[in-house]
């Protein structure tokens, strides 16, 4: 019998996920320091992005005006233009925020799960994914402010002294919603922009006009470089990303009682929290991947952003899929081994009532398509990958339509079933938020360096003296 | 226009290391050094004591977990009592949330605040910046800064020992 080789070649130049432990694969691709500064700062500084890039925008600012439209035709003429009705009072609206909300997770999972893990292939990818963490939130923070009917009074969320001598009920998940979205929101900003601070600095410090000197001088406040500022900085960016990490796992878990404390059968279970958080990144870790490879394909960042760290998020994608698949059995298991009437009934209703075509096609595209991670020669096929992610991300707001829909159409008395069925103006209002998300991030990649430099810079150092992952921590003994 | 610093320039951080370690075993308080990413041992080799940073953070968290708690027991149990499910008008579980994000909101308000403050910045203008090689420290290249202010500083002196640590360049700054 010959022998297999341990591992196969690489198929080109630019492959570098060799699994061949004798040898620690590259990160990033033929660069030193200043080679780094200089690809990645010359996107933000080039006089004229690709013509894709405004392709892109073109569309994605078209997406952004229809969204205002339908917010504005919402406003002026009520929630009746959606296609809401008694049993169906959440559609849409809470389907696309827990939808966005969970977009978001992969930025903080990237950026401060696996800075703690000392997992350093995140550099090449953080600062975009934090981006997206941003953008996500906000286009997740706009549907429970529009969808309250007297929008007006959205503040009334918010625990201010008032003249009703009232303050809001502190029990009641929804407020704690209000809080954990907030501050999930305040904290990935912070963290994202002190990231991006010797970055600015870098773009400041190349600047050929007074216009650039200016913006990026200001933003980038007087960044030097110096260590006494590193050792501060470093300390900061270190506590963040400890603060970040249970944050990112608390979001979604308290989004998942704004369900799992009502006593609606379908809602009403403990398994909600963890099950929605590893929904969450998975999602999020897709529309990482999904954003990833066109811009590594359009900005030339192919040496930066690497097969091998395609190949790592895939990864997780097929783990955290694995993850919602489990939970999908485990919710049936329950309902049966319950015992509880209302409970079995809500989920054979699920799978095959009146909404069985969406509980389809949310198994199909989460549990079955990211079984094709298996294979390593489509995780690391950008093309076979991307047509994965996008049916995870289909899957994923599927999952959040066949949470919310099938278990509010169908409760305890036959006599007040229904059928919710969305109006054009949802169906809008989706791909418009859509439309403001990509906006955001082709702003970003225009004007932001989409690499965090610096990061990148530490991460190439430490592996060329052969100590690998140990970012952050203070003075390596015996460099080789 | 007084003299601010000598401001010495390095190939690489091997370079600013040795060179660091010379300048405070030297004896020298009022310097620095300068890197476009942190320098692993850089903060032993210049004799830095630890950040008092997480001290801040830490009463940060301790300040937001405790006005959760107030705030909710003052509005929902003394100012406004409200009676949900016949429950408790103050029970901790039900408050947890909300401490739990507190905490973190202003420990994380606090750490980039103390961040901001520590460091003095913003701070727009700095002696380095006058000087055109230093526009790459935030590329590729190290730099190592004595203040004339500091009390063992020596034009000549200080001079000749930073070309004897390497230095690939050496300018004065002006302040």
């Amino acid at each position: 019998m010959s022998a297999r080789p341990l591992t196969r070649p690489p198929r080109h130049p630019l492959d570098n996920t060799s699994d061949d432990p004798r040898h620690r694969a590259p990160l990033i691709l033929g660069h030193d320091l200043a080679s780094v500064t200089e690809k990645v700062a010359a996107l933000v500084e080039q006089k004229k992005p690709p013509r894709a890039w405004y392709i892109a925008f073109a569309i994605a600012c078209s997406g952004t005006l229809l969204l205002l439209a339908m917010i504005t035709y919402l406003f002026s003429t009520g929630v009746g233009v959606w296609g809401l009705n008694i049993p169906g009072g959440w559609g849409f609206d809470i389907i696309n925020f827990v939808f966005w909300v969970g977009i978001g997770h992969a930025g903080t999972l990237i950026s401060a799960i696996l800075f703690l893990f000392r997992q350093t292939w995140r550099t090449s990818i953080n600062r975009f994914a934090e981006a997206m963490t941003i953008f996500a939130v906000i286009c997740a923070l706009i549907f429970p402010g529009i969808h309250i009917g007297r929008w007006w009074f959205a503040y009334w969320l918010f625990p201010y002294p008032n003249q009703m001598h009232m303050w809001p009920n502190f029990r009641s998940p929804l407020l704690w919603d209000v809080f954990a979205v907030s501050t999930y929101f305040t904290v990935s900003l912070i963290f994202w922009y002190v990231g991006m601070i010797p970055d600015l600095a870098t773009i400041r410090d190349r600047a050929k006009t007074k216009l650039r000197y200016f913006v990026y001088g200001t933003l980038s406040l007087g960044w030097t470089g110096s260590n006494r500022h590193w050792q501060n900085y470093e300390r900061a960016y270190l506590l963040l990303a400890a603060l970040a990490t249970p944050l990112v796992l608390s979001v979604h878990s308290v989004v998942s009682f704004d369900f799992a404390v009502s006593v609606l059968p379908g809602w009403h279970t403990t398994i909600f929290p963890p099950y929605f958080v590893a929904g969450a990144i998975f999602s999020g870790f897709a529309m990482v991947v999904m954003l990833a490879i066109p811009a590594r394909q359009f900005f030339g960042l192919k040496d930066v952003i690497t097969l091998r760290h395609i190949e790592n998020m895939n990864k997780i994608i097929l783990a955290t899929g694995s993850m919602v698949g489990y939970a999908y059995m485990v919710e049936f298991f329950i309902a049966w081994y319950s015992g509880n009437t209302f409970e079995s009934f809500t989920f054979v209703n699920r799978a095959f009532g009146p909404y069985a075509w969406a509980y389809w096609i949310m198994v199909t595209c989460n549990v079955i398509t990211p079984q094709l991670f298996w294979s390593k020669r489509i995780r690391t096929t950008p093309l076979a990958t991307m047509i994965v992610v996008v049916f995870v991300n289909v899957g994923m707001w599927f999952e959040r339509f066949v949470i919310i829909v099938t278990s509010l159409h169908r409760d305890y008395l036959p006599s007040s079933w229904g059928y919710y069925r969305p109006s054009w103006v949802e169906w809008c209002t989706l791909a418009g938020s859509f439309g403001l998300f990509f906006t955001l991030f082709l702003l970003f990649i225009r004007f932001i360096p989409m690499v965090a430099m610096s990061e990148v810079k530490g991460v190439m150092v430490a592996h060329a003296h052969g100590a690998g992952a140990d970012q952050g921590t203070p003075a390596k003994a015996a460099d080789a | 226009m007084t003299r601010y610093g000598l401001l010495a320039e390095f190939p690489d951080e091997d370079g600013l290391k040795e060179a660091a370690e010379r300048v405070r075993d030297e004896g020298f308080r009022r310097w620095d050094c300068f890197s476009p990413y942190p320098v692993h041992g850089l903060d032993r080799a210049m004799g830095l004591k630890d950040t008092r940073l997480p001290w801040v953070v830490l009463s940060g968290g301790i300040l937001g977990a405790g006005t959760a708690i107030l705030m909710q027991w003052w509005m929902n149990a003394i100012d406004y009592p409200f009676v949900i499910g016949g429950k408790p008008l103050f029970s901790i579980p039900a408050q947890i949330p909300i401490a739990f994000e507190l905490t973190v909101l202003f420990a994380s308000i606090f750490c980039v605040l103390a961040l901001l403050a520590f460091n003095r910045m913003p701070r727009f203008h700095h002696p380095a910046f006058r000087s055109a090689r230093f526009r790459r420290v935030t590329t590729d290249r190290f730099f190592l800064l004595v203040e004339a202010a500091d009390p063992r500083f020596d034009a000549v002196r200080t001079a000749d020992l930073l070309g004897s640590l390497g230095a690939s360049h050496v300018e004065w700054l002006e302040d």
